[in-house]
């Protein structure tokens, strides 16, 4: 039997809230399905497993809080259950998370019927039975729906976003409201809408009435972004932003996940700092001839080419990529860069691009455009959150010149990309003007020294000269 | 398009294509002059998901040589009524 524990998605981790379970005793798991959302300090999260199995039993519910490493579900290895049997194959042998192979871990483990202390959460009148995904809170302040008010269909009475948007379609908003929402989906008589395209109905404020029915009947996200391009909406959205009420409590856990994370940082790692300037004239030219003939959803934009080109130098250079862990360095095998993207409404996270050095240019800006979306949205794996074995972080975009960041450990190494800029650049002896960026390293003195990183940052400027190789 | 890209049409246009991209940001308080991109702190990759949601609203094509057309609201509403007039 397998358990299937809270993981943690960083240094800066030591508990976690069950939020939501995504599946139920009986239900056939394989390694890498998502069975469970988390809420972190910093987001939610969605958490793979590792085992394949059967789930016997769900150990702790929904909006409890416990430590990293506490047992959440038990995994069995028998076949699929018939129906009624979240039994397991051995004869009732009642989970036992105590049962760890592990070796002392911190956060002992807890008994499954007693849920450990319930998640603080603001502003409810009823008790907490489940509270509702992010996705769903912000779907229902986008509709101008009260969740207090409704009734979940989920499991376990949770509330789900179609309990919201058919919440939204049955009792428009009061007008009382101060801040118009988008038009809320509102599908014709016997009309198929996939969930996808409902909630992006919802978000690029589609009216589904509107929606030409394909051949089969069902509106899939596809026809609403065609619709999407049509006559625009008569009132603009001009935003509810009145902040959820564990917006604030989500800023302080979100400033204290990082006070504690960088902290540890700056005590224990020795940092040393290099910089180089880079002249972006080729990687440009080449990006912008090749932006021309695309449409835009197919442009690349330059910090795609910064991350692959930082991935395939560590790739020459492994001493950089990897993590330091029980006083020595452990080389990663593989190149996952850690894109930093900063959250609307303070903090930021680092999710990676998995095997950046593998793949295309193109699937690399299709990843980082899905991270951008998901980690904002609170739904970011946490594999993607554990995974990346160096962090690029972009800080230019927002117009300084150089960005000397602070490693996230156990990373031993941080590139930095400042704002392009054009600078006088000589060139065969003669003047002229490039664009250029200042690329700087942050690196852990103990696993490398400052030889290797300028090796390092040389072969980053090597691969963005040769843009048409990334 | 159907519905002449009139100055108001076009403002709305574009305040719905900053808002899918900044769900939670308070566009009210926003100047029609202000430069938005570092107003609302888009990233490269925000500034192509508005880019894209205007040419998609509007059947208008923008190219990278027109970004620094459309940098603050003003600015947009200008480039895309003209362009629209010239369809």
């Amino acid at each position: 039997m397998a358990e299937f524990t809270m993981p943690s998605l960083g240094a800066d981790m030591d508990e976690g809230t069950l939020l939501e379970w995504l599946v139920a005793p009986g239900d056939a798991v394989h390694k890498g399905d998502v069975v469970a959302v988390v809420d972190t300090a910093k987001a939610a999260v969605e958490v793979e497993t590792f085992a394949d199995g059967v789930v016997e039993a769900l150990l702790v519910q929904p909006g409890t809080t416990v430590p990293v490493g506490t047992p959440l579900a038990s995994i069995g290895v028998g076949p699929v259950a018939p129906a009624a049997a979240a039994k397991p194959a051995k004869p009732a042998k009642p989970a036992k998370p105590a049962k760890s192979a592990r070796p002392a871990r911190p956060a002992k483990p807890r008994r499954a019927a007693e849920p450990v202390k319930p998640a603080a959460r603001g502003a409810t009148a009823q008790p907490p039975v489940h509270p509702p995904a992010p996705v769903v809170r912000r779907v229902a302040r986008d509709l101008g729906v009260d969740l207090a008010t409704l009734t979940g269909s989920g499991p376990g009475g949770e509330i789900t976003r179609d309990d919201v948007v058919h919440a939204a379609d049955q009792h428009p908003a009061p007008a009382a409201r101060t801040t118009p929402a988008p038009p809320a989906p509102a599908p014709r008589e016997g009309m198929r809408v996939s969930p996808y395209a409902r909630r992006l109905a919802t978000e690029l404020g589609v009216d589904l009435a509107a929606v030409p029915l394909p051949a089969d009947g069902v509106v899939r996200a596809a026809d609403v972004r065609a619709a999407a391009s049509g006559p625009a909406p008569t009132a603009a959205p001009l935003v509810a932003a009145s902040a959820a009420p564990d917006a604030e409590d989500r800023r302080q856990r979100m400033r204290s996940a990082i006070a504690t994370v960088m902290s540890h940082s700056k005590r224990e790692i020795p940092h040393y700092y290099l910089t180089s300037t880079v002249n972006l004239g080729a990687a440009l030219d080449w990006m912008h001839e090749r932006n021309r003939d695309l449409p835009v959803t197919a442009r690349l934009v330059p910090a795609a080419l910064m991350l692959k080109a930082t991935a395939l130098a560590a790739t020459e250079v492994p001493d950089v990529n990897g993590f330091w862990v029980d006083d020595r360095f452990q080389p990663a095998t593989d190149v996952h860069v850690g894109m930093a993207i900063s959250l609307r409404g303070g903090g930021l996270l680092a999710p990676a691009v998995h095997d950046t050095a593998r793949l295309s240019l193109d699937a690399v800006m299709a990843a980082m455009r899905d991270l951008v979306v998901r980690a904002r949205s609170g739904r970011l794996r946490d594999t993607e959150l554990r995974e990346p074995t160096l962090t690029v972080t972009n800080l230019g975009e927002q117009g300084v010149e150089s960005v000397l960041g602070v490693i996230y450990p156990p990373q031993v190494a941080l590139v930095g990309f400042g704002t392009v800029v054009e600078r006088p650049w000589a060139i065969g002896g003669l003047l002229g003007v490039r664009p250029v960026t200042t690329l700087t390293l942050s690196a852990d003195h103990r696993a490398t020294d400052g030889f290797t990183g300028s090796r390092f940052l040389a072969a980053i400027d090597r691969h963005l000269q040769h843009p048409e190789a990334l | 398009m159907t519905t002449p890209l009139t100055v108001p049409v076009a403002r709305t246009i574009v305040l719905n294509a900053l808002h899918q991209v900044v769900p939670d940001e308070d566009l009210t308080v926003l100047g029609d002059d202000r430069p938005f991109r570092s107003e609302l702190e888009l990233d490269s990759l925000d500034f192509l998901s508005f880019v894209e949601n205007l040419s998609a609203a509007t059947g208008i094509r923008i190219d990278e040589s027109d970004y620094d057309a459309v940098t603050s609201v003003a600015s947009c509403v200008s480039f895309l009524t003209a362009r629209g007039a010239a369809l």
